[in-house]
């Protein structure tokens, strides 16, 4: 399938906080965008791929978004395999096409946990919620605990890769926050739940984003202007709970990686630029890890020698991620991706050919992997 | 008023294990199909699907897999005992749950051998682990 699906177009709304804004208007928005990015008519659409709002349950979902958007969609519908929604969803609609289900796709989130609610963040997990074991950052500290006992992984190896991001965010105008982090300012930053520190932790958004899928042969038949091609993508999935997960320190985000390698003929010296999911610093550490741009074990190495750093062997979220352009789940760094391979990110990485994008959800329950190249 | 702790919702799935900590045992479902041990209850086995699950008690002895200190309290009950920590510990008999450490913090590293010690939390008996 290299190559033969494409995003067409891409949109997306303010980050930030948005009071008064529904997810129906911010999905609306971020579509509206999208397509006009595409340059199609609105009516070409005719599937309609939605993220389940995690803040907010509402039954039969998209057919909500879809009739907002004024569409009957051919195939659709809500998924839900938290952060790693996004990218899933794209590849299903690359699937979709490729099989004669639909033509156009439109594949959009949005979520509003800034104004509305972060319960769904915060809750107890069940009866172990009587041993003060509540919310989604301590599941992942459990993981960076692990982590950093077993091969040595430092506070300051994790401080990295938030120094990056938000170095990265400082210079993007969509971004929420415009704020450079220093080391001085990450080892000040308070533990919330050790080992995870304030600066660690992604930001709590809302906002709406959305792309067009649709094949590589009805872009060019069509005029769209930056079509950008979609080389391999993949998924896996732990399910495990994190007391239950026999090895905390690897994740599928390995066969993830691997099957959108094995799609795209190539490996991770053929990657120019990586946007990885940074709900925490830990997600980006095991990503980096088993994704094969370091050995097991050797992540923090790799973040502490500046490699995910503009002008480094592998700069990672070069729009700031989740902890400086968007709290949101993972569409934006799709989006970025797609930017790279224009040409036209804010901290374009010069003459970018491919980049990778990794978006996981749950404690590292879901993870799913997109190439993108020309 | 403090908010109260959370207690577990206890079910007829559920019940063995609480009642267990009751009379002092810490309990896990062994599988009588493929001998496959863990928690918490479910009513199959998750590695042979085995609907033959049976309720063993423990011999107390556990190794360390992970731990978090919580420094700010996500439930108001917990507020008044920052920091505190929160463990995933491994039974010797393979099982691992969600459980906390009677140590400081400067104590605990991974795989310490840990042991049993039942205490109470709002009345009811819950598993926590001390060093060997």
């Amino acid at each position: 399938m290299r190559g033969k699906a494409v995003i067409a177009g891409v949109g997306h709304t303010a980050f930030g906080k948005l009071p008064g804004r529904t997810t129906d208007s911010l999905n609306v928005e971020a579509s509206r965008k999208a397509i006009q990015d595409a340059g199609i008519d609105k009516d070409a659409v005719d599937a309609v791929f939605v993220k389940y709002p995690t803040s907010q349950h509402r039954s039969m979902y998209g057919q909500t978004v879809a009739e907002a958007l004024g569409l009957q969609p051919r195939i659709g519908g809500v998924w839900d395999q938290g952060g790693a929604t996004n990218i899933s969803m794209i590849s299903f609609a690359a699937m979709a096409i490729e099989h004669g289900q639909c033509e156009i796709a439109l594949v959009t989130i949005a979520d509003n946990p800034k104004t509305g609610t972060r319960q769904a963040y915060e809750r107890g997990w069940g009866d172990d919620a009587v041993h003060g074991w509540f919310g989604v950052a301590a599941g992942y500290a459990m993981i960076m605990r692990r982590h950093m006992e077993e091969f040595g992984t430092t506070h300051e190896q994790f401080g990295a890769i938030a120094r990056a991001s938000r170095r990265h965010g400082a210079e993007n105008p969509h971004a929420q926050l415009r704020l450079p982090l220093t080391e001085q300012m990450y080892d000040e930053s308070r533990l919330v739940v050790d080992p995870l520190r304030r600066d660690d932790i992604c930001l709590v958004s809302d906002g709406g984003a959305a792309v067009v899928v649709m094949s590589a042969e009805r872009a060019r038949d069509l005029g769209v202007p930056a079509p950008v091609p979609i080389l391999g993508f993949g998924q896996g999935q732990t399910s495990w709970e994190v007391a239950q997960r026999p090895v905390l320190t690897s994740t599928a985000a390995e066969i993830s990686a691997k099957t959108a390698f094995a799609m795209a003929g190539m490996t991770p010296k053929d990657i120019d630029v990586a946007q990885l999911y940074d709900c925490f610093t830990i997600a980006v550490m095991m990503t980096l890890e088993d994704y094969g741009f370091a050995r097991k074990g050797e992540g923090g190495r790799f973040a502490e020698d500046g490699n995910v750093e503009l002008g480094g062997g592998l700069p990672i979220n070069t729009s700031g991620g989740l902890l400086s352009e968007t709290g949101m789940p993972g569409m934006q760094l799709v989006i970025e991706g797609v930017r790279q391979v224009r040409g036209t990110s804010v901290n374009q990485v010069p003459d970018a050919q491919t980049a990778i994008v990794s978006n996981q959800g749950g404690i590292m329950h879901t993870h799913s992997t997109l190439i993108l190249g020309r | 008023m403090a908010a109260e702790v959370p207690l577990p919702e206890i079910t007829p799935l559920t019940e063995p294990y609480w009642s267990g900590l009751e009379a002092g045992e810490l309990r896990f479902q062994r599988c009588g199909g493929c001998r496959n041990a863990w928690l918490p209850a479910r009513e199959e086995c998750p590695r042979c699907l085995s609907d033959d699950a049976s309720w063993e008690a423990s011999a107390g002895r556990a190794r360390l897999i992970s731990w978090v200190v919580y420094h700010s309290a996500v439930h108001p009950s917990f507020a008044d005992r920052l920091p505190y920590n929160v463990a995933v510990v491994e039974l010797d008999e393979g099982a691992r749950l969600i459980t906390s450490i009677n140590a400081s913090e400067d104590e605990l590293s991974i795989e310490m051998p840990l042991t049993l010690s039942i205490e109470q939390e709002s009345g009811v008996s819950i598993p926590r682990f001390s060093p060997s």
